[in-house]
């Protein structure tokens, strides 16, 4: 017999996908996002030229029919690099935000279900790390243990779920305040039945809705990162790394930046208004007007 | 004649749906206010009467817009006025005192501060005389020492104080009317009445007209000169209080006022079956036709019209409301009689319980003393038998709540003893009680908005007892579940919904089913039925009385609607500052409330007449916590009779009607002073 309870929630679930693609913030949003993996998937099945193929004579060309967003200063093809620049990102973010979200969760769900001391040591544990700059943390890891994937990705989940505790812990003390999980009390369920069948699935949204937001921030600091030479290795394309090394030659050679630069701002835009939308379908208003 | 202060001519309210159809929330609204005259508008959530009373002073909710008609203040539309224009007329003519007063005051200003504030903005008065003012408005609304209140801060003061500075800020503007939209919904029932006696006498004194907006029809037929009923965003019926009230017309009055539970009459009261329309719902003849008795084809596809029948005072919306005029308004009660001659076993009996919320300090942890002070709940003694309702009233503080709370092991008793059944002693701590014990007991939680899991499906809320419970599963489960939505007379339909998808009602049902699936002894009721509609209410009320008929439940029903309480009672307890004032079979109480108490309260419940005034005896005042020692009601009680009252615990009295008080004045002489005075 098929599940009368997940035809409902598939229902549902439907119900918030419609009416995410029924708002221009999430049908934009979303299609630049899906547009941008399924770049990375294909990138190197369809690209026209190797990325790291250096050729001196055709160094620094500008946008033509061969070359539609031209080449950089090491003659490689700037369209090739940008479409694949993306992959390293990606990858490492999405790795990142799904660490992020797993142990800032359960840390937020966990604080916010225990309370007292042990909740008040560990926000301010949290507090401390907030304080400290998160660039010069990165940096200071990615000194010390090397800037491989292995690295980036651990690091940056840890960074970007601190944020993520706070929500989760918040949106754990309004449910738990509420009358259903007292009646689940006063029913004698088990602690574990309580928190998995009760709490989790209406902390649930606000988790993921902000998980989605730190993604982009992410995004951000992973670029960031390898602007600054501390992400991904040469030759390996990235459109932080493609910015840096394109950026002294701006003045001539615009194009070997503008095509990285407006790849990674979509990506960016996209998952935000992706988020947006993804927050107003779960009802989850992040933009409530005062009522003047 | 009285000249119209406020003329509303065709008014049609609405919103753009998704779909892009014009809906409306008000539908051709035409009436008046006439000067001096106070009108109440009556209806059960979703008929409209906020959206017109807000539209009354000009202004529409965000996402509603005005379809068609005007809304005349002295000749002006109020509806296209700018917002610059619209402000000199708020606040100085017309002025708004909203629901919940507490919300409404700014926290972090004094008291004082603020009615000046609207002072600056409306009068001309200069700064000296401005303190004079605010002293005499606070003194209108009869505020104890209006000097040192105008000091305070908002949070410094009770409810029903907050509810007379709202209506002191309202009259710094000398408005010429006032619009309040249920004023006194949040309040207990005694400082309910005690605000509507001073609205009233606001009337009288500075002839202003008033727009009194509530479901309440009791406090409605105490201030109204007239009465508007509104459904689904129609008025049905237009005319003076009393004669609407005596012998409504239109069938949706006539059921409305059949379904409020009445203190002169026990038993429970008619329900209304069916729901109001749906708003997308395109209606081309009589709103109420789905749910009339009277309903012909000619409702179905002709709207009636409103108008004055002959040698009436009101206006109708109803083809058949001549039916209804020979039909004489007589409440048909189902009275539930209690089987008094079986002997009862007992369920559950509290012995000497007492609840504190304060930690006790150090030095009494360590001695494993109990200390007196600040006790919320002190000495219950109740006895509950088998297949009876008891229950528990008071006004908030009284600790009601508490106690039902402690019996579900939520909250743990600091002394006494909870026994279930004689001889099981239930521990305080739900996490130490076995699986028959929880079993037993079940909760059904005032708001089912709150209590029911959003994220879950009917089915799935329905299996967790059954599964905590019986271990059912498969087809078991599933026909369980089916056969306790047929209990609550809901269908299979409703097994996949999510609680989102009912209404208030529905949701109140599968919460009710929910407690009946761990066939408990004993089931209690949290203030079930106050966030309910009327009509809803009754039903609710008339579904538990069956369940309880067929199952042999035993009820312990928390209320502060005293009106419910005798309805579905057999025995009551009053409360007052966690403190047991009385207990006995409610016939009785309600009868010959002995104890001042349960007078003072009895007297300011407020009946759907305008000829029946509540008594009010004692002074409306809040108490932040009980005395230590003496009476538990000295400082408010009318019969005080010495010093004994301050300084001794009252001793138990049994009448010999059966109900037990606890007064130092003698039982006897209670009733002889009640009987003289009246």
């Amino acid at each position: 017999m098929v599940n009368q309870n997940q035809i409902s929630k598939l229902k549902r679930l439907s119900e918030i996908i419609i009416s995410i693609f029924s708002r221009p913030s999430g049908m934009i949003g979303f299609s630049i996002v899906i547009l941008h993996i399924i770049i990375a998937i294909i990138s190197p099945l369809i690209v026209p030229y190797d990325y790291k193929e250096i050729n001196s004579l055709i160094m620094l060309r500008p946008p033509s029919e061969e070359f539609i967003f031209g080449t950089d200063q090491l003659g490689r093809d700037v369209f090739t690099r940008t479409l694949m620049g993306g992959r390293v990102a990606l990858l490492v973010t999405f790795f990142g935000t799904l660490i992020a979200v797993a142990w800032g969760g359960f840390v937020g769900i966990f604080c916010g279900l225990v309370g007292g001391k042990i909740d008040d040591i560990v926000m301010r544990i949290i507090d401390a790390f907030l304080a400290i700059p998160w660039i010069l943390a990165m940096l200071l890891i990615v000194v010390i243990l090397g800037t491989s994937t292995e690295v980036l990705i651990p690091a940056l989940g840890f960074f970007y779920g601190k944020g993520i505790v706070r929500v989760a812990r918040a949106a754990t003390h309004d449910v738990i305040a509420r009358d259903f999980i007292m009646a689940a009390k006063a029913r004698g369920h088990s602690n574990f039945s309580i928190i998995w069948n009760e709490l989790l699935p209406n902390v649930r949204d606000a988790v993921m809705v902000e998980g989605a937001m730190r993604w982009s921030w992410m995004l951000l600091a992973f670029s960031s990162l390898s602007f600054l030479g501390f992400g991904v290795s040469p030759p390996t394309p990235d459109w932080g790394l493609m910015i840096s090394e394109g950026r002294g030659l701006m003045s001539f050679a615009y194009w070997s930046v503008i095509a990285p630069i407006v790849a990674l701002s979509s990506l960016i835009i996209g998952i935000n208004l992706s988020a947006d939308a993804f927050a107003k379908a779960l009802g989850i208003d992040r933009t409530q007007k005062a009522p003047v | 004649m009285s000249d119209k202060i406020q003329t509303i001519e065709n008014l049609s309210i609405g919103f753009k749906s998704q779909n892009g159809r014009e809906v409306s929330i008000l539908k051709d609204i035409s009436t008046h206010i006439n000067k001096g005259e106070t009108v109440g508008i009556v209806g059960e959530s979703g008929s409209g009467k906020s959206t017109l009373a807000l539209a009354m002073m000009g202004y529409t909710k965000q996402g509603l817009y005005t379809i068609s008609g005007q809304c005349l203040f002295k000749s002006k539309n109020l509806l296209n006025m700018t917002d610059r224009d619209l402000e000199k007329i708020r606040g100085k003519e017309i002025a708004m005192i909203p629901q919940n007063a507490g919300q409404s005051l700014t926290p972090n200003l004094k008291i004082g501060y603020q009615i000046e504030e609207t002072l600056k903005l409306h009068s001309t008065i200069n700064t000296k005389d401005r303190q004079l003012k605010i002293t005499e408005l606070l003194y209108k609304v009869r505020l104890p020492s209006p000097n040192i209140m105008a000091q305070r801060y908002p949070h410094e003061l009770s409810g029903g104080q907050q509810q007379r500075v709202a209506i002191a800020m309202a009259l710094a503007g000398s408005p010429k009317l006032l619009l309040l939209d249920e004023p006194t919904t949040g309040l207990d029932v005694t400082t309910q009445a005690h605000v509507l006696e001073l609205l009233n006498e606001i009337a009288k004194d500075t002839d202003t007209s008033m727009v009194y907006v509530s479901h309440d029809l009791g406090a409605i037929a105490q201030v109204s000169d007239r009465v508007i009923v509104m459904y689904a965003g129609e008025i049905v019926l237009d005319g003076d209080v009393r004669e609407v009230l005596s012998s409504p017309l239109h069938p949706y009055a006539y059921g409305l006022l059949n379904s409020i539970p009445k203190l002169s009459l026990p038993g429970l009261p008619e329900a209304m079956p069916g729901t109001p329309p749906q708003l997308e719902q395109n209606i081309k003849g009589c709103c109420f036709f789905e749910r009339c008795e009277f309903a012909t084809d000619k409702c179905k596809n002709s709207k009636p019209e409103l108008f004055i029948p002959k040698n009436k005072k009101m206006k109708v919306r109803c083809f058949w409301h001549s039916k209804l005029s020979d039909k004489q308004y007589k409440p048909n009660y189902d009275t539930h009689s209690a089987n008094k001659t079986k002997k009862l076993d007992e369920v559950l009996k509290l012995d000497k319980v007492s609840i504190t919320y304060t930690k006790q300090s150090i030095l009494d942890q360590l001695l494993n003393r109990f200390s007196e002070k600040n006790i919320t709940v002190k000495d219950i003694e109740i006895e509950v038998n088998k297949g009876e309702t008891i229950a528990l009233v008071g006004e908030s503080g009284s600790g009601k709540s508490t106690i039902l709370k402690s019996i579900a092991g939520l909250l743990n008793t600091k002394n006494g003893a909870i026994n279930f059944k004689k001889n099981i002693t239930l521990s305080s701590d739900v996490r130490n009680r076995t699986n028959s014990q929880l079993r037993a007991i079940q909760l059904i939680f005032q708001n089912p908005d709150e209590s029911l899991n959003p994220s879950h499906t009917v089915q799935e809320i329905l299996s967790q007892p059954l599964k905590l419970y019986f271990q059912l599963s498969g087809d078991k489960l599933e026909e369980k579940i089916i056969d306790l939505l047929k209990k609550v007379r809901l269908t299979e339909s409703y097994l996949y919904r999510f609680p989102r998808q009912l209404s208030g009602g529905e949701k109140q049902r599968i919460a009710v089913a929910r407690a009946f699936a761990a066939k408990p002894d004993i089931i209690l009721c949290d203030e079930v039925t106050s966030a309910l509609d009327v009509s809803v209410q009754a039903a609710v009320l008339k579904l538990l009385q069956d369940l309880k008929n067929d199952m042999g439940t035993t009820y312990i029903f928390v209320s502060h609607d005293l009106a419910v309480v005798r309805a579905i009672s057999d025995k009551v307890a009053v409360l007052y500052q966690g403190r047991l004032c009385e207990f006995g079979p409610s016939s009785e109480v309600y009868k010959f409330p002995s104890h001042p108490y349960t007078e003072v309260l009895l007297g300011a419940v407020l009946e759907p007449d305008p000829d029946l005034k509540p008594v009010l005896t004692a002074e409306d005042r809040v108490e932040e916590s009980p005395p230590e020692i003496g009476c538990s009601f000295q400082s408010r009680c009318p019969r005080v009779l010495g010093k004994k009252c301050f300084t001794e615990t009252p001793p138990w009295q049994i009448s010999k009607n059966g109900n037990a008080i606890r007064c130092h004045i003698k039982i006897e002489n209670l009733f002889k002073q009640q009987t003289s005075e009246n």
